[in-house]
């Protein structure tokens, strides 16, 4: 069976098994991930990044976590798990600790370099127009840094969404199940569509990224991004940059 | 890095994009790590005989015990270990990939020819000889025996005075089910229990072939029911109960050496079937036990060669 010929059986769209069911399964369970590494990251980021505190110690947490071999992290999780909860939460628990250890470096990165990178001019003036430090917060520092933290977001998106297949290893369902069964049964077609699925999926979420990140960002922002690109002495690393370079570090 | 033209963001999508494809690419490979060097040629210019194994860990023992006995005669061999499944390796064998796997002989039937009633013992080996596909060949099956079996907790089996799985009719609606992915899709799996012993369980949960995950899930209690191999020496130790498979949906599992003609000489076949004729049960069972400790498996297949008297001391 050629990997079109599998794609257009109506019995792989149809059911618990088909296709449908098993994107919504991989989107939902990478979302919850990406919003848990979220809930953690970003006040986590915003302290550092604010006040300067604990950055050595978060950006090197970070970075050592890049380190962590997700399948193994899986199995090692699960069977420490598997003999305190007799149920299918041993299974599910352990695999969103491994995507949320996934996600967490890039946005702990993405915010503390984010709001890092705000001009001290820009905040002092704040100050001195008599806002609070909350409102430097809220309404400088994390607008400032939006386009930081848009492209830490995205790039945890897309390594949790891609990596979301590994929770099949333990039982889930999701896109890995195409994978890890179309193996184990020498169906190629099988293995084929369900990777093709995932970088599919992938590229749908960073075009879906793209348009989100002009609503997001302040287009006040994006054009004084666009001037500072051009200025040949840039005041710092574009925080662009620098969730790239964490991609490439990724793979490296 | 900054090229201060409006194209970043295309080149670095493009990038973002092919790192998920590499992603997908590697959790792929990274389940058929392959520990051999590849080559067909060995280091004399000779042909090595390359053999290899079923992705679980008496299978590589047993593959790593051929190697070790061809080796200590002269005999050039490449270990391409931990292949996959069966629906893999075979195609393998095939194509000339591999030369030698260790195979359990009613397993290989079932795939030879799917859904046929299997026999016994010599009928089983002669059947096997005459549908083995061009090219390869079976040798003398050993005593030591690794069959499939429904696994149950000792409480579950107490509980609903389990003995055989066809004692698992009237209960298997509540109970979970948990085995190797391939049983998905293979008779002697899903199908074959409803089929044959009209078993329906309330779920299949996709683990391992017997492995740490399944364990895990059967003293968890994750699953009730699992799949696990009756040479395992977990399942005592883990106070658990094998189910005997009363209508035989299971093959006979004897261990035999499937090699590629070509690579059969003489010399090669006299050494797998002094190997063969040594194996038996419990020593097959003992040396389970101490791959689940954690040993080397090429240390204990030497161990084991060496005490047998295969390979000098």
């Amino acid at each position: 069976m050629s990997f079109l010929q599998w794609f257009t059986d109506p019995t792989n769209w149809l059911g618990s098994g088909g296709i449908p069911s098993q994107v919504g399964f991989q989107l939902a369970f990478s979302l919850v991930a990406i919003v848990i590494a979220l809930i953690i990251a970003f006040p986590l980021g915003v302290y550092s990044g604010h006040t300067g505190r604990g950055e050595a110690l978060l950006m090197g947490g970070a970075n050592a976590a890049r380190a962590l071999p997700t399948l193994g992290f899986l199995i090692l999780m699960v069977m420490l798990l598997a003999p305190r909860i007799p149920n299918k939460l041993a299974y599910i628990i352990p695999s969103l600790i491994v995507l949320v250890a996934l996600a967490l470096p890039p946005l702990i990165a993405a915010t503390i370099v984010g709001i890092q990178g705000v001009d001290r001019s820009v905040i002092d003036a704040a100050r001195g127009m008599g806002y609070t430090p909350r409102d430097v917060i809220w309404k400088v520092e994390v607008p400032c840094a939006m386009p930081s933290l848009v492209a830490g977001l995205r790039s945890a998106t897309l390594q949790v969404v891609a990596t979301a297949t590994v929770v099949s290893y333990v039982s889930l369902p999701g896109l890995g199940r195409y994978i890890l069964d179309g193996r184990a049964t020498g169906n190629y077609a099988e293995m084929t569509a369900g990777a093709v699925l995932v970088a599919v999926l992938a590229l749908v979420l960073e075009v879906a990224f793209s348009a989100a990140s002009k609503y997001l960002v302040s287009p006040g922002l994006s054009h004084s991004t666009r001037r500072r690109h051009s200025d040949p002495e840039p005041d710092g690393t574009s925080p662009e940059d620098i969730t790239m370079e964490g991609i490439l570090h990724e793979y490296r | 890095m900054n090229t201060g033209k409006p194209f970043r963001n295309t080149t670095r999508g493009a990038l973002v994009g092919s790192v998920a494809l590499i992603s997908v690419a590697a959790l792929a490979a990274c389940g058929s790590p392959d520990s051999g060097d590849g080559g067909k040629e060995s280091a004399d210019g000779g042909q090595s005989i390359i053999i290899g194994s079923a992705d679980f860990a008496e299978s590589q023992l047993l593959a790593s015990i051929y190697s070790q006995a061809l080796q200590s005669e002269g005999i050039a061999v490449t270990e391409k270990l931990n292949i996959g499944s069966r629906e893999v390796y075979i195609q393998a064998l095939e194509d000339g990939s591999i030369d030698l796997i260790p195979e359990y002989d009613g397993y290989l039937m079932a795939h030879l020819s799917p859904g046929e009633e299997l026999p016994h013992g010599d009928a089983l080996t002669a059947q096997l000889s005459e549908s083995l596909p061009e090219g390869l060949m079976i040798l003398e099956p050993s005593a030591a025996e690794n069959r499939d079996a429904l696994v149950v907790p000792r409480e579950i089996a107490e509980q609903y005075s389990l003995k055989t799985t066809s004692d698992l009719q009237p209960v298997a609606a509540e109970l979970v089910l948990g085995g190797p992915p391939e049983w998905t899709d293979r008779f002697e799996g899903v199908k074959g229990l409803e089929e044959v012993y009209g078993l329906t369980f309330k779920e299949f949960q996709v683990l391992d072939a017997g492995g740490p995950l399944t364990l895990a899930a059967l003293t968890g209690g994750q699953i009730h029911v699992g799949d696990m191999f009756t040479s395992d020496p977990a399942i005592q130790e883990n106070n658990l109960v094998a189910l005997e498979d009363d209508k035989g949906l299971f093959p006979s599992a004897r261990v035999v050496p499937v090699i590629r003609e070509s690579s059969a000489t003489a010399e090669v076949v006299e050494i797998l079937d002094r190997v063969s004729r040594s194996l038996t049960q419990e020593s097959l069972m003992e040396m389970n036990g101490r791959i689940s400790t954690g040993e080397d498996l090429n240390a204990i297949a030497a161990d084991w060669l060496s005490t047998s008297g295969i390979t000098a001391q």
